[in-house]
């Protein structure tokens, strides 16, 4: 079976710029604009959402470092950055000092910059477009045009994000939940870029997810049956399908408070609503509850977008380098689709406190004990495909084993919030903050830090350097449960998120002999998270600079380094316009790893049998 | 390789990429108007007693708008079977049809929302109501300086209750005639715009939104009719295809007037 | 309908819509006249409607949109968004029928 990867055409060097002869039925060298910009070839729009999303990671870790700078040294002017932030952001920066107003708005656009254009955008809309049609044997995403409006759509969304930074009052700063009626009184117009930009990133994603559901189900090579798709595949479908379905009621509720905002009506307004100790002018009669189901019923089906392609991703570099089948491949079928279909009816557990009645919390409670039966059936079998197999450690890997643990400490503490009576405790307090930063940054981001360095290579045709991503991973790992672990304890004793001066207020040293005041012990550990967070920004530059550096410098490899089965391996590197050079038939499972009556440590999923006949026009690989 | 079933249908699923699209897509806006409505229902759920409005929309126009999608739902239909028995005058005739109904649909529509604008509830200083359609502002109407009058064809009423359902006997009842206000006695003019209160907010978004349905499609649908109409000579199979799906977000528009009909104008 | 169903002729897609149409009417004026019967409740009057408007979104839907002759796989997408929808909608206004007596609820 070996046999099968010498059929394929040889890697081939990168052609020169002006190699006509690559595309069989271009004629003539797309330039700069149609192939970077407007190209609607899955790769290209997977590498600028990959590039995107990293390049808002970025940003929205600076603000999370503004944001501990002013937790930990309240009220002073910030070092370095001080007369910029003074300078571009105008009085709410005076002096370089953050303001409580613009912790705010960094606080509420750390937390969407993240979620919305940082995390999903990389794990579902970059690694899904790349991988997902290699992965199943597809020439390309069904709708290709639709891909490069999503992307079009996501990038303005991310525009009018960001532009929200400058206007007069500064951006949205109700947090990244955007309760109203808070949302609808502050006094900036940050809120309406806001819903606007939230409006074009829903549209971009439902863009996506029609795209890769179609894809997912009408072009699968022959033979790719739904019980042979790498795992991968698995998560990202059923991530699609929640983005399809969980985001319309937020667009719904996102054009209601836009309403709000805008035109004055009362959808999320209550009546008889004071603002600054005046009543206002709306009419009154809505409902602000209604705003909180409304989000959340995106917002919990969201963690699970945050979190299930991460997890897919972990499953291929899990099976890749254990060298042996998944354990538990219908198992984890099964339980990303329990997932996904329970992630839609769990979301009230984020709004116990507002004095919701017994029977309905504890409907809520039932499923949301529920969801994590599923969930821990995932990391069960992950956990137990290394069981027994000689594990080969490079930096995919390790990034890959290390979101095992940290993804579990994320979901472990996440029971506690999900039973009312400990939630009603722990709620909006710190511990909060440590439980979803463990699920998503040290869980979900390093797996995608995961992804880039195990996918580098097939985009590239180099491996990233191998001592740097260790140094990487290693400094990352400690930094990242350095900013995080405090965090629990701090919520545990009662520190409660969103204070721009960081709990002084609440401290012993304020108010001495007052009884349940936040103890100095407590208070010091903001310093300390704050120099583990610089410590975790200096980890991020061994990885940017590897990035650029290995697209042309790094080792070179062949088309498969990683000597993997999946289909997303058995193409020329980098992939051509239509990615197969001949139709690929799908024989066997996706992770036929050292199986017994295969010569060799790996069968390949796909054998091409057009391939037999040999290079028939000219040596190029055929695109019809 | 290229993309296949673009055209024909994959055995397994029996559909071509752009029909499981486009019902994809639907689904989606299931679940946009499924949170609009859950939000209708709250608020209607939530009003003060007595504060929910009835009868405040033209049911005339309401069920003539009502027939007009319908028909414009049957021309579709008709165009697609007319490409599919490849009878290229019906196609164009059937879908003139359709954009010519779709037209008249935002027509009236948008009659009905200048009706609601120049419709005024006026907050009497003597804690009365008046209520009724904009006549004329006087040059110097300027309710900031209390200067001038405004006229208005409508009735005072003691309650602003009495101003909610118009489906009761004492508001058939009530008469309406021209009246004459000064500045001066108005302690708050508002019209029956978004702003009104929660049952205009949710009229004005959810058949606004419609309405923007209503405009995309018909975009679409006269792209096809006219310059998109060159495939015909190409690839009627896919021609076909597409007037299917656009077909398919047609009837999915209609579908949403038969429910957003009743909700707003009869209940 | 897929190409690969038997041919029909136009006719009788014509037919099909005359009889959409003729209930799409009568169940327009059904429902008009239901909203303006004097001696019942709007809650009665209401559920009365709204059967009726899903009588008219049963003709549009199964034979203009052939829901009644569509793949499974369209069935099952569809299945999974009502019962979303259901749940978006009943659980939501179960949790605010819910709270504890004498709270303010908005």
């Amino acid at each position: 079976m070996q046999s099968n990867v010498q059929q394929f055409p040889p890697f081939r060097e990168p052609q020169p710029a002006h190699g006509h002869d690559d595309h069989g039925h271009e004629h003539h060298e797309p330039g700069f604009w149609s192939k970077y910009i407007f190209s609607s070839d899955h790769k290209v729009i997977g590498i600028q959402y990959g590039f995107t999303a990293l390049a808002f990671l970025l940003f929205g870790f600076f603000l999370m470092l503004l944001m501990r700078w002013q937790i930990a040294h309240p009220g002073q002017p910030v070092p370095f950055l001080g007369p910029l932030l003074a300078k571009t952001l105008g009085p709410m920066a005076a002096g370089g000092v953050i303001s409580a107003d613009l912790y705010n708005a960094f606080g509420a656009m750390h937390g969407t910059i993240m979620v919305f254009l940082g995390v999903v955008p990389l794990a579902f809309a970059a690694f899904g477009n790349y991988v997902v049609p290699l992965m199943i044997g597809a020439p390309d995403m069904t709708f290709p045009r639709i891909n490069m409006a999503s992307y079009h759509a996501f990038f303005l969304g991310g525009v009018v994000m960001l532009v929200s930074f400058f206007i007069p009052g500064g951006a949205a700063q109700a947090g990244w939940t955007s309760y109203s009626p808070l949302a609808t009184t502050i006094p900036t117009n940050g809120q309406a870029f806001w819903l606007v930009g939230m409006v074009l990133l829903i549209t971009s994603s439902l863009l996506g997810a029609v795209n890769f559901i179609a894809t997912i189900i009408q072009l699968r090579a022959p033979g790719m049956t739904w019980m042979r798709l790498p795992w991968f595949v698995w998560a990202q479908f059923v991530t699609a399908f929640i983005l399809l379905l969980a985001f319309p009621p937020l667009e719904a509720a996102g054009v209601l408070q836009l309403m709000d905002n805008a035109l004055g009506t009362s959808f999320f307004l209550p009546t008889g609503l004071a603002v600054a100790g005046k009543v206002g002018e709306a009419s009154g009669g809505g409902s602000p509850l209604l705003w909180q189901h409304l989000f959340w019923f995106l917002g919990h089906p969201e963690v699970y977008v945050l979190i299930l392609p991460a997890m897919g991703v972990v499953a291929e570099i899990i099976a890749n380098n254990t060298r042996k089948p998944l354990w538990g491949y219908k198992s984890l079928v099964y339980a990303v689709l329990s997932v996904g279909f329970l992630s839609f009816i769990v979301w009230a557990h984020h709004m116990y406190m507002t004095g919701m009645g017994q029977k309905i919390a504890t409907f809520f409670q039932i499923t949301t004990m529920m969801i994590s039966v599923p969930s821990v059936i995932i990391l069960t079998c992950l956990f137990l495909s290394l069981w027994g197999g000689s594990i080969r450690i490079n930096t995919p890997m390790l990034f890959a084993l290390a979101f095992l643990p940290m993804f579990g400490i994320g979901g472990l503490t996440g029971l506690p919030l999900g039973l009312a009576a400990a939630d009603l405790y722990l709620h909006d307090t710190y511990y909060i903050i440590a439980h979803f930063h463990y699920v998503v940054a040290p869980g979900t981001i390093f797996a995608l830090f995961a992804g880039v360095y195990f996918w580098f290579p097939k985009m590239t045709g180099r491996k990233m350097n191998e001592f740097w991503g260790r140094v990487h991973f290693w400094c990352s790992f400690v930094f990242m449960n350095l900013v995080f672990m405090p965090m629990f304890a701090q919520g545990i004793k009662g520190m409660i998120r969103r204070m721009s001066d960081g709990g002084v207020n609440y401290s012993a040293a304020r108010v001495p002999g007052a009884i349940d005041t936040l103890p100095g012990s407590v208070m010091e550990l903001n310093t300390w998270i704050l120099a583990a967070a610089i410590g975790l920004g200096l980890a991020q530059i061994p990885f940017i600079i590897n990035i650029f550096w290995s697209i042309k410098h790094g080792e070179k490899v062949g088309t498969n380094p990683w000597e993997a089965t999946t289909l997303d391996w058995h193409t020329p590197t980098p992939p051509p316009h239509g990615n197969f050079p001949q139709q690929p038939v799908i024989v066997r499972g996706p992770y036929e790893y050292n199986a017994p009556g295969h010569e060799g440590s790996y069968a390949p999923q796909a054998e091409f049998p057009a391939a037999t006949h040999g290079h028939d026009d000219h040596g190029q690989p055929a695109h019809h | 390789m290229e993309i296949p079933y673009t055209v024909q249908n994959r055995p397994d699923t029996g559909l071509y990429n752009a029909k499981l699209g486009i019902w994809l897509f639907l689904a989606s806006e299931v679940m946009l108007f499924g949170g609009l409505f859950s939000a209708y229902v709250l608020l209607r759920a939530g009003a003060e007693p007595g504060m929910w409005p009835h009868g405040w929309l033209n049911v005339t126009l309401g069920t003539v708008n009502t027939l007009l999608l319908a028909l414009s739902a049957i021309t579709t239909l008709l165009a697609w079977a007319a490409c599919k028995v490849r009878d290229f005058g019906k196609f164009k005739f059937f879908h003139a049809c359709t954009i010519l109904l779709a037209l008249s649909f935002l027509g009236i529509k948008s009659y009905e929302y200048h009706d609601k604008f120049i419709h005024y509830e006026i907050a009497l200083a003597d804690g009365t109501f008046a209520d009724g359609h904009l006549k004329e502002k006087s040059a110097d109407f300027d309710l900031k300086k209390k200067t001038g009058t405004v006229t208005i064809e409508g009735h005072i009423v003691e309650d602003r209750k009495e101003l909610m359902d118009l489906r009761t006997e004492e508001a058939k009842k009530a008469v309406h005639k021209e009246i004459e206000i000064k500045a001066a006695d108005i302690k708050k003019m508002q019209n029956y715009g978004p702003w009104h209160n929660t049952f205009t907010a949710i009229y004005f978004t959810m058949s606004g939104l419609h309405a923007l349905h209503i405009l995309g499609g018909t975009l679409v649908i006269f792209y096809l009719w006219g310059p998109g109409s060159k495939m015909w000579k190409t690839d009627p199979e896919r021609f076909t295809n597409r007037i299917e799906v656009s077909g398919l977000f047609w009837h999915f528009v209609d579908l949403v007037w038969i429910f957003l009909f009743p909700v707003m104008y009869l209940t | 309908m897929s190409e690969s169903e038997k041919p029909v002729s136009f006719q009788s897609y014509v037919k099909t819509c005359a009889y959409v149409f003729a209930g799409v009417l009568i169940a327009t004026s059904l429902m008009i006249y239901a909203s303006f019967l004097p001696h019942y409740g709007w809650p009665t009057k209401v559920s009365i409607i709204l059967t009726i408007a899903a009588v008219n979104a049963f003709l549009v839907a199964g034979y203009l949109m052939h829901l009644l002759s569509e793949k499974k796989l369209v069935y099952t997408v569809l299945a999974f968004t009502v019962f979303f929808v259901i749940g978006l909608a009943g659980l939501t206004l179960w949790a605010m029928s819910d709270f504890p007596v004498g709270t303010a609820v908005h």
